[in-house]
């Protein structure tokens, strides 16, 4: 109601100030009068927060493949160990991802929360993450609880879309079953100086491999991390870990779904990992180059049940496998990368021979290049070869074209 | 044994950090630390998370960066989103009660000044466009006289017991800020009206302040490197309707830029863009000298 009166105000003032000069240019005197409303209006200053919208932030991952396999996918291995599930190099062909449905949002000054929806290919709903975490506790610490990803390893917490290149590490996919996320609390801490040093630990109901059968009264995995890191310069950063995953499995049933193998035991996986990241000045935006390694050794010890036999035999091995990486993004949008994955698992006794923990004397390794392109920060293109050595006796070529989009709000990543 | 002992003692000393009593600040961009630090002398003690050599859309969150904001009594950053790529995975890893949104400790300088270029319509296609608006408010010196005042009562707020003292160096700061903004003000009254290209979408506030006609930007849409396709339309645009020079933050790639500067024929200026990014711009005094006399030198 004001608003009229008040530009005319400000039109005869402007006037008047103008009426003894000579004329000026019309345009300038409507630029500076624009301007002059935009001081009065910024005088009242815009306290307007953002995210004060209540709904949570959404954001849809799509992700979908072409692949091409010398060798059939169904008949892939890795001699010496039994694998979880969904670990081999996916269907051939054309082939749709998860498609990730992210909601996140602070749920009030003490709490956040997120849920994380994987819809399969399958046309299956898994709920892939759910938890809440602490924001208020101060000192350093945190607790999240929930279904979450393991915050052991470097790569175990990264979400799909994020990873560097179409599938995980061989180490992760025969020792962790890709990823080790299950229902459970973590607390962690961030120690108060000026390196980073943070402790963290957690435990999981232990449905998931390694672990199974939610055994110790639906407390069947606990594990242990550390995390270190820092900047060397303007140009360098770098971040190592130490963790530490004890998990108790009953009845963990691997293989074929009709007649599972079935392991009862204890699965302890010690691993290291490195991730160092360049830029110059600390700007990667036009170029940037990040190396990463990880070691794991997972000791198992109980009964192996070959095929649901019922004859259980008594078990003990180590198996071990390491990956290193380098990705460098040579210009903006461009990136290539280098993988060199290693396995190996103790040779079984002799009852064993012929399962699946048979390592038939064979190291199981890959070699893996990669180039991908980023249009935006939200989408990206990717092209990948496999040389797989996983099986004995078997060269697999496998080739991977795939997208992945982030539609909607993007969160943040991790270091 | 000597090797445990050896981490001890190692652990021991990260632990034993140097405790006192000042406020410890935590910016997100040189030109906020060096706002605090002007407002709180020796009373703060100051952190940039960032430097003028680096594009603040992208920032890795790296571990020094949690560390560093585990410690932090006030987060100072510009905010309208424009740190949304990096701050909340370091506010969610670093276990600070005090800094979190919402909290005393939290500070988006762009909620105190009025943001330029809020789009009314929010598309991808679009490019990194920000809904609260353009966050790149520190161009325009005037935006730093409000965010100073707000940020004086707020470092009082956390810290009452320096209050009299972050009023008062607050008010001599303004004292010799107006004066500064009224001197350089004068001084540009030549760049008025005058046309520039800029290569991201970062200076509406200077354009706005000094009355630069900003005729085209290098990035077909902003966040987007500049495509050679892209950069010969420009040039092209440039035959028809001239312009007089081309803008650059100093954290930006020089190679388009300095392109389009020899066949356009008009000079390529890198703006400090904030403290830190030129020699001269030691300070947000210096930051201000030298944009002015950088954008008069490429006029002559």
């Amino acid at each position: 109601m004001h608003k009229p009166v008040f530009m005319a105000c400000l039109l005869f003032a402007a006037h008047a100030t103008h009426a003894t000069e000579p004329p000026a240019d019309p345009q300038q005197q409507l630029r500076d009068l624009e301007q002059r409303v935009r001081e009065l209006e910024a005088d009242k200053p815009a306290t307007r927060q953002v995210s004060n919208n209540f709904n949570p932030a959404i954001s849809l991952i799509l992700d979908g493949k072409l692949s091409g396999f010398s060798r059939e996918p169904d008949s892939y291995v890795l001699p010496g160990f039994a694998l979880g599930e969904e670990t081999g190099p996916g269907d051939e062909g054309l082939r749709l991802g998860e498609s990730e449905l992210i909601m996140s949002s602070n749920i009030d000054d003490e709490f956040y929360g997120q849920f994380t929806a994987a819809l399969t290919p399958e046309n299956e709903t898994e709920i892939e993450e759910a938890f809440i975490e602490t924001l208020a506790l101060g000192g350093g610490a945190s607790i999240k609880a929930g279904r979450f990803f393991s915050h052991i390893g470097y790569l175990n917490s990264v979400h799909a879309h994020a990873w560097d290149f179409a599938d995980q590490p061989l180490v992760y996919r025969a020792l962790l079953g890709n990823q080790y996320g299950d229902d459970g609390v973590q607390a962690r801490w961030v120690a108060p100086t000026s390196v980073f040093l943070e402790l963290g630990a957690e435990l999981f109901r232990g449905d998931s491999f390694p672990a199974g059968g939610a055994a110790n009264s639906g407390k069947g995995t606990h594990t242990l991390f550390i995390h270190m890191g820092g900047d060397v310069g303007a140009d360098h950063a770098w971040r190592v870990g130490l963790s530490r995953l004890d998990a108790d499995a009953g009845n963990r049933a691997t293989g074929d779904v009709n007649t599972p193998d079935l392991f009862t035991g204890n699965s302890t996986i010690t691993g290291i990992d490195l991730v160092w990241k360049w830029a110059p000045n600390g700007n990667p935006k036009q170029r940037n180059f990040k190396f990463q390694t990880e070691y794991f050794t997972r000791d198992e010890n109980g009964i192996f049940d070959p095929a649901s036999s019922g004859s259980p035999l008594p078990y003990s091995g180590t198996q071990t496998g390491w990956y290193a990486q380098a990705v460098y993004q040579f210009m903006p949008r461009w990136r290539v990368g280098l993988r060199q994955d290693r396995l190996h698992a103790d040779a079984a006794n002799a009852a064993l021979t012929g399962t699946v923990l048979d390592n038939t004397g064979h190291e199981p390794k890959r070699i893996s290049v990669m180039t991908d392109f980023s249009n935006s920060e939200f989408s990206r293109l990717r092209l990948q070869f496999n040389r797989d050595e996983s099986r004995a006796m078997a060269k697999d070529n496998q080739w991977y074209l795939q997208y992945v989009m982030s539609l909607g709000a993007h969160g943040a990543h991790s270091f | 044994m000597k090797i445990f002992r050896l981490l001890l003692a190692g652990f021991l000393f990260l632990i034993a950090f140097p405790a006192t009593a000042e406020i410890k600040v935590f910016a997100c961009e040189p030109e906020w630390s060096a706002l605090a630090q002007e407002l709180g002398g020796d009373k703060v003690s100051v952190f940039a998370a960032t430097t003028a050599l680096q594009d603040p859309h992208h920032i890795e969150a790296r571990p020094s960066l949690i560390a560093r904001l585990r410690q932090a009594d006030l987060l100072v950053c510009t905010g309208a989103e424009l740190e949304a790529g990096w701050l909340p995975a370091l506010l969610r890893q670093s276990g600070n009660a005090a800094v979190q949104p919402g909290k005393a400790g939290y500070f988006e300088a762009a909620n105190y000044v009025q943001k330029l270029e809020i789009p009314a319509r929010l598309d991808r296609a679009e490019g990194d466009v920000h809904a609260a608006g353009n966050p790149h408010i520190q161009t325009d010196p005037r935006n730093i006289g409000r965010v100073a005042a707000v940020l004086a009562q707020r470092l009082a707020e956390i810290d009452p017991s320096g209050a009299t003292l972050y009023r008062q160096r607050q008010r001599d700061f303004a004292k010799r800020w107006d004066a500064a903004v009224e001197r350089w003000t004068k001084q540009a009254a030549p760049l008025r009206g005058v046309p520039v290209v800029v290569q991201h979408k970062g200076f509406p506030y200077l354009e706005n302040w000094l009355g630069l006609r900003q005729v085209a930007a290098l990035e077909p849409k902003p966040g987007v490197e500049p495509t050679s396709a892209h950069l010969t339309a420009v040039l092209e645009q440039l035959q028809r309707e001239p312009a007089r020079m081309i803008l650059r933050a100093s954290y930006s790639d020089d190679r388009s830029s300095e392109w389009l500067a020899e066949r356009a024929k008009i000079p390529a200026v890198a703006l400090p863009f904030t403290v830190g990014g030129s020699d001269k711009a030691k300070d947000l005094f210096g930051l201000f000298d030298d944009t002015v006399q950088l954008l008069l030198g490429a006029l002559k």
